[in-house]
């Protein structure tokens, strides 16, 4: 398997998302310019340019015509996938942290960090179909967690909101009244900050990554703590193989402690684990910092990863992938 | 003493009105300035008054500081003087003695003295001194000075004037603390220490995988040892130690009363525990007072202590803990546990253990004795000491406990030296380092002495290179061969030498020399032949498991970070850990002795990791060489019982898979019966598209036609002649 590397950002990669045909790849860094590329062969399709601040996190429609961004600059973009065209901006008073897409497409979640003493909030806006017609004001506001939230997203039918964030807790949100309706158990739970989460395609379990060194899978309904997998390193991306019962997690030391140490101590590796047995099966090393950003093409056959050093990297499974016996 | 105006006495506005009154200008008054005659307060009452009272002095409650000596010459009047003088001189050499602290009562009928004294000294701590220093001193024949604690008195009071026969409490036997040596399955103990967890687990290296004895938190305060043998596993606690042990779980044995203790050292019998504590002295200029008690392990009494200052157990060696080189005091070998030793300034005290004092009530005096080690099997000194003046630097053994001279070898223009003990006693290695001519640099040789032999032959060992630094030297543990890095950093090379090779028993062979070896410690299996080459520290942890038999290497591995290796009291295992010096990879991995890695456990916080040790084997020798000898035969029956072990793994392991995948199964139809459920409304969502593509995805094709372009021509037609 010879990855494609993909050079296009100059600095490190937040985030990755293919769309519902596995044929594009978003990707965002910091570098404020999301890009899009060809899942097939990694080549450049265009950049999306208007955000002034690293871009955190995006979601595509699904039928990819509308892509979200939530960026440091404090806001979140609506832009038109084919053209490149801003086409609106949510404006916040602190930065956008991660962005969702609801089922169906009509409503987005977005998180806003904890800044100059504003709490760290979620908000729920409208996306109208038509963009002349799109207003910037919240559905719903809700707010309460410590620290910040690295992720949101929609759980199924729209009627709840899965958190979590540095506060290391697991929150269902009921969407009609705003309450919390579940936490993660502190026992089983993640004991340090939840770097991301990932829903399956079918949206009934997710995975979170955590800085505790170990990715955790959960019921979406009912919060229960189905899997675990530990690992040597700090999680900070975890993504989930739609075809097979793999499961990934990219990590690796904190940026800050690379120089210092031994490149073999980064361990920037891409882990894969048998969803079910918890086992590791392998990894795929490249990456000369830690991963950031993971996410598997919808068909299953290739996978892209993002890492600190700005490169994404593309990689078409061989054939013995799909043959792995543990 | 400034005069408080405080706004409850007179508010300012009656003071603007009386300042009015008796006309002054108050602006121009300069309170600060306004000074009362000393001691008087014209009665108002200072805010400040509670900071000038001093504190009261503290009174020591007790009479701690006072002795009470006994045995003193009854004297009459006259001698009364030259008694109190002479008294007086001895005990206020040890300490302050106070104003009028010395009193010796009179029987008021004869006027002679009582033959007892009191002392008061300015602290407790003087009169413990004294006390150690004093009882027992002879003023002459028939006058040796009883010296006690006045605050002890009550105490001997007490003491019932009919002796009572002790009860005799009825046997109960103990449990059998070398339980874990019969285990079915032969394997070993370690304990780790991780956290504030410690933990005794099993190493079930055919199952790969640990399997848990004991756990606790908080099981020590600082760290934990096992005893020589194994038998207990000692803790360390502000109060003192204590040891645990036990048929199936650890229970606590004996605890050892000893405050603040910092250091514990068992003796190699493990009949014996010496304990080491050092205490900061009152005055700073003073030095560490240091204090060692030896207990006897399995009834937990002072057998005897040893206070002083830090300054008179530090001679000698280098390092260890604030100048006192640990242990200080060193064991002769074997399991009798009969002697200990000490070294001082110029004297080597040796005591034995039946009256827990000097031999012969001397120490031995050697001049300037710098170090000395005790052969592992018998009772023999090896001692060196340096050039001094006109004398050669010299090393020699010493047999106790006749101090008999056995070898002496004189050295010359010497730096420093070191010795090696082969475990069996059998040679002892005396690494040298000697100036060259210039006294510039240094360049080392070796002196091998043959214990066992007679007259204890000597021979000099040069290494190819002798300007070769010695990063390493290491005896094969029972054998007769010995390995030694030397070289430069970052390549040195490793030699492997014998002392009786086969065709020439009498004279040092070189086996081998491996160059350039990314190597700085050596670590011999316990059984001998097999040996790790280790790269700890600024080598990342490479291993290099090389087979001395064969002269080859087995495998080379990397344990990234490594900072211990420790064999296993069997040598089939070793275990390579990665404390809490480094911030990462905290863990350790185990092998099996040919470099195979078995299992890999990693711990955050992971301080320690220690192998039960085993007491030696009752086999006798010829028996062990009957089994080598017979070992297919014998080994029959543990391969039958491997494999049965192996088959149960993979029955279990697939038990286990089953139950997981089945559980897996479980969700996944629960979620695809949600999923079905919810199809509609999800349907709604995306406004009537049937959407979930699993179900409904079908690849249509799609014939899209396009005019793109209409051109007309006209064509000529000519009719073809036939």
């Amino acid at each position: 398997m010879r990855p494609i590397l993909m050079k296009g950002h100059e600095r490190p990669l937040t985030f990755l998302k293919y769309n519902r045909d596995g044929d594009l790849l978003f990707s965002c860094a910091k570098d404020h310019t999301p890009t899009v590329w060809f899942a097939d062969n990694g080549e450049r399709l265009g950049t999306y340019r208007g955000h002034n601040g690293a871009v955190w996190c995006c979601d595509v429609s699904r039928d990819s015509a509308r892509l979200i961004t939530g960026s440091a600059d404090q806001s979140a973009k609506l832009w038109d996938v084919q053209t490149g065209t801003q086409l609106f901006t949510f404006n916040f008073d602190s930065p956008a942290r991660s962005v969702d897409f609801s089922v169906g497409d009509k409503l987005a979640v977005i998180t806003t960090d904890p800044f100059m003493g504003l709490p760290s909030a979620i908000h729920v806006k409208r996306i109208s179909k038509d963009p002349s017609d799109q207003v910037g004001e919240s559905v719903l506001t809700l707010k309460g967690p410590q620290g910040r939230i690295n992720r949101a997203v929609w759980g199924p039918l729209n009627r709840t909101i899965i958190s979590a964030g540095e506060d290391a807790v697991i929150r269902i949100w009921d969407v009609e009244t705003g309450k919390i309706l579940k936490e993660s158990d502190k026992e089983v739970g993640h004991k340090k900050g939840i770097t991301s989460l990932q829903k399956s395609v079918d949206g009934s379990h997710f995975i979170t990554g955590s800085l505790d060194k170990s990715a955790k899978l959960w019921d979406i309904r009912t919060l229960t703590l189905i899997k675990n997998y530990t690992t040597e390193r700090p999680v900070n991306a975890v993504t989930m193989s739609p075809l097979l019962n793999h499961v990934v997690l990219g990590g690796g030391q904190d940026a800050s402690a690379v120089t210092t140490t031994d490149h073999r101590a980064g361990k920037f590796e891409a882990k894969f684990y048998d969803k079910i047995l918890q086992q590791e099966i392998g990894g795929v090393k490249g990456h000369f910092g830690p991963i950031n950003a993971l996410a598997f093409n919808p068909d299953g056959k290739s996978f892209s990863s993002g890492g600190e050093d700005g490169y994404v990297r593309l990689h078409h499974f061989d054939h013995d992938y799909f043959n792995i016996k543990i | 003493m400034r005069v408080p105006i405080m706004a409850d006495v007179t508010s300012m506005g009656e003071i603007t009105a009386i300042a009015a009154r008796i006309g002054v200008e108050l602006s121009q008054i300069d309170l600060d300035s306004i000074h009362l005659p000393p001691g008087e307060d014209c009665g108002i009452p200072s805010d400040d008054d509670d900071l000038m009272e001093e504190d009261p002095l503290e009174f020591d409650a007790g009479f701690g500081n006072i002795l009470v000596v006994d045995n003193l010459p009854v004297v009459p009047k006259e001698k009364f003087e030259k008694l109190e003088g002479v008294v007086r001189k001895i005990y206020s050499q040890l300490g302050v003695i106070k104003e009028d602290g010395l009193w010796m009562p009179v029987d008021p009928e004869t006027q002679k003295t009582l033959g007892y004294c009191f002392i008061e000294y300015n602290t407790p701590q003087e009169a413990e001194l004294s006390k150690e220093k004093t009882h027992g001193y002879k003023l002459d024949r028939s006058h040796i000075f009883a010296v006690n604690m006045f605050d002890d008195i009550e105490k001997f009071l007490k003491v019932p004037d009919e002796w009572a026969p002790p009860e005799i409490k009825p046997y109960v036997p103990g449990e059998n603390l070398q339980q874990w040596l019969t285990d079915e399955k032969a394997r070993d103990q370690f304990v780790i220490r991780a956290g504030n967890d410690t933990e005794v687990l099993w190493n079930d290296a055919r199952q790969l995988k640990p399997e848990l004895v004991y756990k606790r938190s908080f099981w020590t305060e600082s760290f934990v040892q096992w005893s020589p043998l194994g038998t207990y596993l000692a803790t360390v606690h502000r109060q003192g130690a204590a040891i645990w042990g036990g048929a199936t779980t650890f229970n606590r044995l004996m605890r050892y009363a000893h405050p603040q203790v910092k250091l514990i050292d068992f003796s190699p019998g493990e009949r014996y525990l010496v304990t080491y504590s050092s205490h900061e002295p009152s005055n700073p200029r003073d030095t560490h007072r240091v204090v060692l008690n030896i207990f006897d392990v399995r009834t937990g009494k002072v057998m005897r202590d040893f206070k002083g200052s830090a300054d008179e157990f530090a001679v000698g060696g280098t390092g260890g803990v604030t100048g006192v080189s640990w242990p200080v005091f060193r064991w002769s070998g074997g399991k009798e546990d009969k002697y200990f030793a000490r070294i001082g300034k110029n004297v080597i005290s040796v005591y034995e253990t039946e009256t827990f004092s000097l031999i012969d009530k001397k120490s031995i005096k050697v001049e300037n004795v710098m170090d000395f080690s005790w052969s592992p099997a018998d009772p023999i000194l090896a001692l060196f000491v340096p050039e001094c003046g006109n004398q050669p630097a010299r090393v020699s053994l010493v047999q106790i406990p006749s101090k008999e001279e056995l070898r002496q070898k004189n050295l010359f223009s010497v730096s420093d030296c070191k010795m090696y003990w082969q475990s069996n006693g059998d040679y002892l290695a005396v690494k040298v380092d000697r100036y060259t001519k210039t006294k510039k640099s240094t360049y080392t040789g070796f002196e091998l002495f043959r214990i066992k032999e007679r007259d204890i032959p000597i021979e000099v060992l040069e290494l190819d290179n002798k300007n070769d630094k010695i990063i390493a030297f290491a005896w094969e543990p029972k054998g007769h061969r010995f390995a030694v890095i030397h070289g430069d950093n970052p390549r040195p090379d490793i030699s492997f030498y014998s002392v009786r090779s086969g065709t020439n028993t009498g004279r040092v062979s070189k086996l081998t020399t491996l160059k350039g070896k990314q190597a700085n410690a050596l670590y011999w299996s316990p059984g001998g032949r097999f040996l790790i080459l280790a790269g700890l520290k600024g080598f990342n942890g490479q291993l290099e498991f090389f087979d001395v038999d064969e002269l080859e290497t087995m495998a080379s591995a990397e344990h990234f970070m490594a900072t211990d290796v420790e064999w296993d009291p069997t040598g089939r295992y070793v275990a390579t850990s990665v404390t809490s010096v480094h911030e990462m990879e905290n863990g350790f991995n185990i092998w099996s002795f040919n470099g195979k890695l078995l299992y890999r456990i990693l711990k955050d916080h992971f301080f320690q990791y220690l192998w039960r040790p085993r007491p030696p084997s009752f086999l006798s020798k010829e028996k062990e060489e009957e089994i080598a000898k017979n070992l297919k035969r014998y080994s029959k029956k543990y391969e039958a019982e491997d494999q049965d072990v192996s088959l149960q793994l993979s029955e279990q392991d697939r038990e286990k898979r089953k139950k997981l995948k089945e559980e897996w199964e479980a969700w996944i139809n629960e979620w695809k019966r949600l999923h079905e459920e919810e199809k509609m409304e999800r349907e709604k969502l995306r406004d009537g598209e049937a959407s979930d593509e699993e179900e409904e995805y079908e690849a249509k094709e799609v014939e899209v036609e396009e005019i793109i372009n209409v051109t007309e021509e006209i064509i000529p037609f000519e009719e073809s002649q036939q």
